[in-house]
């Protein structure tokens, strides 16, 4: 199951390259469109058939390399499932938005189609190495997109932070990865392995160095400050659909890295250096949103407040490293709160990255000053950036809430001092969401260049993006589907963290 | 003492070829010279037919103890024969009715067969004699085309050849003075009790000799030079295949005849390989020339596979991770220097500009083999890095694998500096003189050696095997 699921996309993309030059650029989107829905049904299949309690399931497990201890081993748990479904479910809407791209379809067409395979693959793997060629993947196929199809020269620049900062990052996971790998006896790269068998327990700076090494490439790539730099470059030069995935999945591989191998594979120096990371998060959570604050282009107030959602996850995850002073309970609600949050951040602020688009595509300028008064000549626009910019500032009934309301109550007892800074952040991004939606869309009606017509929405954008907020929604009103998956991993984590 | 020809065939086939095609090609006339390019690549075919039949009685030392045959000089016999079948391939354009056509592919196998005896010499006299014979047409290749460039780049390959040679031919008469035996078996427990001073001083110089066949710092000022000016074919044989003989040659050398005792060696190689994989890259950053890009490109890499020999003593996958990285090595470089040589009038990384556009197959080609030499997955050089870096960290060189990573990096910025064009729309009007395409030989090559590289990436289980094994003590 789950490797037709990984590879369905990549097999059609190789198809698609057979297909002679002239044949119309539609037929490349809607032959995306149906294979991210084919992949959309399958995964909510391996939902239906995957039975929480049972740690992982669906797993498969074939000796790839065997002389070096590499297997092909793939398996999905609460962690990874509700991920490998919003992945799913967020390319497919980047399959419906792009029907309307016009550059280079076939390309584009083909490299969506890899990445896709890339981040699925990321969040099946069961093997550090088979985690780590699809991470490395995953910037290769970015650096692409963003070079390819990003605006202009900008754009080479930007993609070229992008991949030598990621890449940096990849290397020393790479070194860290190195570090389990020597430390298990026999040696071996296989995750579920090395979460059994804690090869580290007791390694004193060994252990360190190996934490250090894993969670530095982690923290390039999720991103947390001080390495985020990169983030609001690609983020603004890049396409629209491109921005989605890069935040959408993207970001996720760093902060499911965190949660899949670092807090199982080193719990005791997890324990140990928790409060790094409660404080690492807690700085990225304010740091971004104040930054965000201050941006003038709409898409770079959204890449940082990425920064900032993804503080929040780190914040949990640091948490649930704390053990004095709380219980398995909380903990174990602090990473609940995590993984929701990721799938919640990838909905919404694939959303808004791909409103943003249709901002670019009507008026070439992401800044916000250029905008005022659209809602009353665009009022599905104005309505669906309004549900988004909702949602991701955390009001309840929406996915974020849910989320950020976990991890700042699992996080509550343990960390007192920095969830309540880091509550902070929620109220700065609410202040910059209203400010720019107060810009863009109320006062007298402005828009930059000549006066021609400022469309509403096109039918494919629509339906790219209201499906995405009605899942935000659906988990916000109805989250038990979601966590009923989610909060037995999350308890394994919390019992292999405190061992 | 044990003077059997069999396992020795593939280099007896080398040889043969080599001799006929010189005495077919003084009495072909010269619109049929290609015979002996076809004479040329069977030769390698036999070669890597007849290693494949004698894999299976591997380990036998012949001729006494001087010629091992192990699982070092098998894969580089399989490598030395693939990489040199490939620049055939390559060559088919340049040196076509050439009135040297069959002297060229002549050199070609002697310095192939030199490099494969570089690799199984267990006798330090062999050693020199392999480093001579691989060296010597190897020069005359560098000035083939006999041109202003073509001579100085020969002209300097000989010199520095020649300063390295007499250094080595130094380093083995005091390793002959104070072991008393030119055989490594027996140096390894004669030198014990020698003077370390000279042992040290000996090995050092004998050491020069190699790392000049490898391209690696400090001998390697000759690789941008000939590189650039040479010939493309010949530029591609020269950066890949000394190499083989060379590496394999100092991995055997230190193993087997060097006592750890004496000399602390691992050192003196991790503090070379550091300074080859960052004078490399650093030169190559702001290289404008593709074909220098790749030569800096090239002393950077020997860095990373001298890290394999820096552990060899301490760990017992060494062997495996240099021979692998070998092959991945010389399957990627020669898939860039394919794309160079496919793209005769494209000097520059500018001129890359628009390849995707006209050429979308090579651009993929050099997609994979510049992301290859940085070690990104699945190709073959990310395997193999992961498995130098892992022998690195467990031999105690973490300090070493920091700065590999960290290099690996910084070798991102040229790779990408060539790719990036590529990938622009090309400039407006008609399509530029600089990306036609020259023969389709050597775009077969390219894709050849591109799918290559995937394949040993992928498909590495199949090959890890037949790389894993001791060498002969």
């Amino acid at each position: 199951m789950l490797p037709v699921i990984v590879f369905l996309p990549a097999a059609a993309a190789l198809a698609l390259l057979a297909l002679p030059r002239r044949v119309p650029r539609t037929v490349f989107v809607w032959a995306w469109i149906g294979v991210s829905a084919a992949d959309v049904t399958l995964v909510g299949a391996a939902w239906v058939g995957y039975d929480p309690r049972a740690g992982f399931g669906w797993t498969e497990n074939t000796a790839w390399i065997p002389t070096v201890g590499i297997r092909y081993h793939v398996g999905v748990d609460g962690l990874s499932l509700p991920l490998l479904a919003m992945t799913a479910v967020l390319f497919l809407m980047a399959a419906v938005y792009s029907l309307r791209e016009t550059r280079r379809v076939r390309s584009y067409v083909c490299l969506f189609l890899f990445l896709q395979t890339v981040s699925l693959g990321l969040f099946a793997a069961l093997d550090l190495i088979v985690f780590f060629v699809f991470f490395d993947l995953s910037i290769v196929g970015m650096y692409f997109v963003i070079a390819g199809w990003g605006h202009g020269e900008a754009a080479r620049a930007a993609a070229l932070k992008f991949f030598l900062y990621t890449f940096t990052g990849s290397l020393a996971l790479l070194l860290g990865f190195i570090g389990l790998y020597l430390a298990a006896r026999p040696h071996t790269f296989d995750m579920v392995t090395l979460i059994r068998a804690n090869p580290l327990a007791g390694r004193g700076a060994y252990g360190g160095l190996v934490l250090l090494a894993v969670a530095a490439g982690l923290a390039v790539k999720t991103p947390t400050v001080p390495f985020h730099t990169w983030l609001p470059p690609a983020h603004t030069e890049a396409p629209a659909a491109g921005s989605a995935i890069l935040a959408g999945v993207l970001l996720k591989m760093g902060t499911y890295g965190f949660v899949r191998i670092a807090m199982p594979m080193l719990p005791g120096q997890w324990r140990r250096y928790a409060l790094v990371f409660v404080v690492i998060g807690v700085v990225s959570a304010v740091y971004g949103a104040l930054v965000a604050l201050a941006q003038a282009s709409f898409k770079r107030m959204i890449a940082y407040t990425s920064v900032n959602h993804m503080g929040y996850i780190l914040l949990g995850a640091g948490a649930a490293g704390i053990l004095a002073g709380t219980s398995a309970q909380a903990r174990s609600l602090a990473v609940t709160g995590a993984v929701t949050q990721m799938v919640s951040h990838g909905l919404l602020t694939g959303a808004l990255f791909l409103l943003s688009g249709v901002l670019f595509d009507r008026g070439h300028t992401y800044d916000m000053a250029a905008y005022s008064g659209l809602a009353g000549r665009t009022p599905v626009f104005a309505g669906l950036t309004a549900v988004a910019a909702f949602g991701s500032l955390g009001i309840p009934a929406m996915s974020g809430f849910i989320a950020e309301f976990q991890i700042f109550t699992g996080s509550l007892a343990s960390a007192t001092a920095a969830t309540a800074v880091a509550v902070l952040g929620i109220l700065i991004t609410a202040a910059l969401f209203l400010r720019a939606l107060q810009r863009v869309f109320l006062g007298p009606l402005r828009r930059p260049g000549t006066p021609a017509a400022f469309r509403d929405l096109h039918p494919a954008e629509v339906a790219s993006i209201a499906p995405l907020l009605a899942a935000s929604v659906a988990i916000g009103v109805a989250p038990r589907f979601l966590l009923d998956v989610i909060e037995p991993a999350a308890r394994t984590i919390i019992t292999l963290v405190a061992r | 003492m044990n003077e059997r020809l069999g396992p020795l065939i593939p280099e007896i086939t080398l040889a043969a070829g080599a001799v006929a095609g010189l005495l077919a090609g003084s009495w072909l006339p010269r619109h049929r010279q290609w015979v002996i390019r076809l004479l040329a690549a069977a030769a390698c075919l036999a070669a890597l037919a007849a290693t494949a039949f004698t894999v299976a009685g591997t380990r036998t030392a012949d001729f006494g103890t001087s010629y091992a045959i192990d699982v070092a000089t098998n894969t580089v016999r399989v490598v030395v024969a693939a990489a040199t079948l490939l620049v055939i391939g390559l060559s088919a354009d340049t040196v076509q009715a050439h009135k040297r056509e069959a002297e060229f592919y002549v050199l070609l196998l002697l310095a192939a067969l030199g490099t494969i005896v570089l690799a199984g010499a267990n006798d330090l006299l062999l050693l020199f004699a392999g480093y001579l014979l691989a060296s010597v047409p190897a020069y005359a290749l560098a000035g083939f085309a006999k041109d202003s460039p073509g001579t100085e780049a020969a002209l300097k390959y000989y010199l520095m050849g020649a300063l390295a040679g007499v250094a080595m031919l130094t380093g083995v008469t005091l390793l002959y003075g104070t072991g008393r035996t030119t055989s490594y078996p027996l140096l390894q427990t004669t030198l014990v009790a020698a003077p370390h001073g000279a042992v040290a001083v000996g090995v050092i110089a004998v050491t020069a000799g190699l790392l000049f066949k490898s391209g690696a710092v400090p001998a390697h000022f000759w690789v941008p030079d000939v590189t650039d000016g040479t010939t493309t074919p010949v530029a591609a044989f020269v950066t890949t295949v000394p190499k083989l003989g060379g590496l394999a040659a100092l991995l055997r050398l230190l193993t087997v005849a060097i006592p750890a005792a004496a000399v602390n060696w691992p050192l003196l190689i991790a503090v070379l390989a550091a300074a080859s994989m960052t004078l490399g890259n650093l030169a190559a950053f702001f290289q404008d020339s593709v074909k220098r890009l790749l030569a800096y490109s090239t002393i950077s890499q020997a860095g990373y596979l001298l890290m394999a020999v820096a552990v060899a003593a301490r760990s017992a996958t060494a062997p495996r991770s240099l021979l692998f990285y070998l092959a991945a090595y010389a399957v990627t470089n020669l898939a860039a220097f394919a794309v160079v040589a496919a793209l005769p009038q494209a000097s520059t990384v500018a001129d890359y500009r628009g390849l995707t556009r006209q050429h979308p197959g090579l651009a993929a080609v050099l997609v994979v083999s510049l992301l290859g030499l940085v070690g990104t997955p699945p190709t073959a050089v990310f395997l193999a890095k992961l498995q130098v870096f892992t022998t690195a960290i467990d031999g105690g060189y973490g300090w070493l694998t920091a700065l590999a990573a960290a290099n690996t990096v910084a070798s991102l910025f040229y790779y990408l500096r060539w790719l990036t064009p590529a990938f622009l729309p090309g400039p407006a009007g008609p399509r530029p003189a600089t990306l036609e395409p020259a023969d389709r030989a050597a775009t077969a090559v390219a894709y050849t050696a591109g799918a290559a590289s995937l394949a040993l990436g992928i498909a590495g289980t199949t090959v890890l095997p037949l790389v894993t094994g001791h060498l002969i003590r």
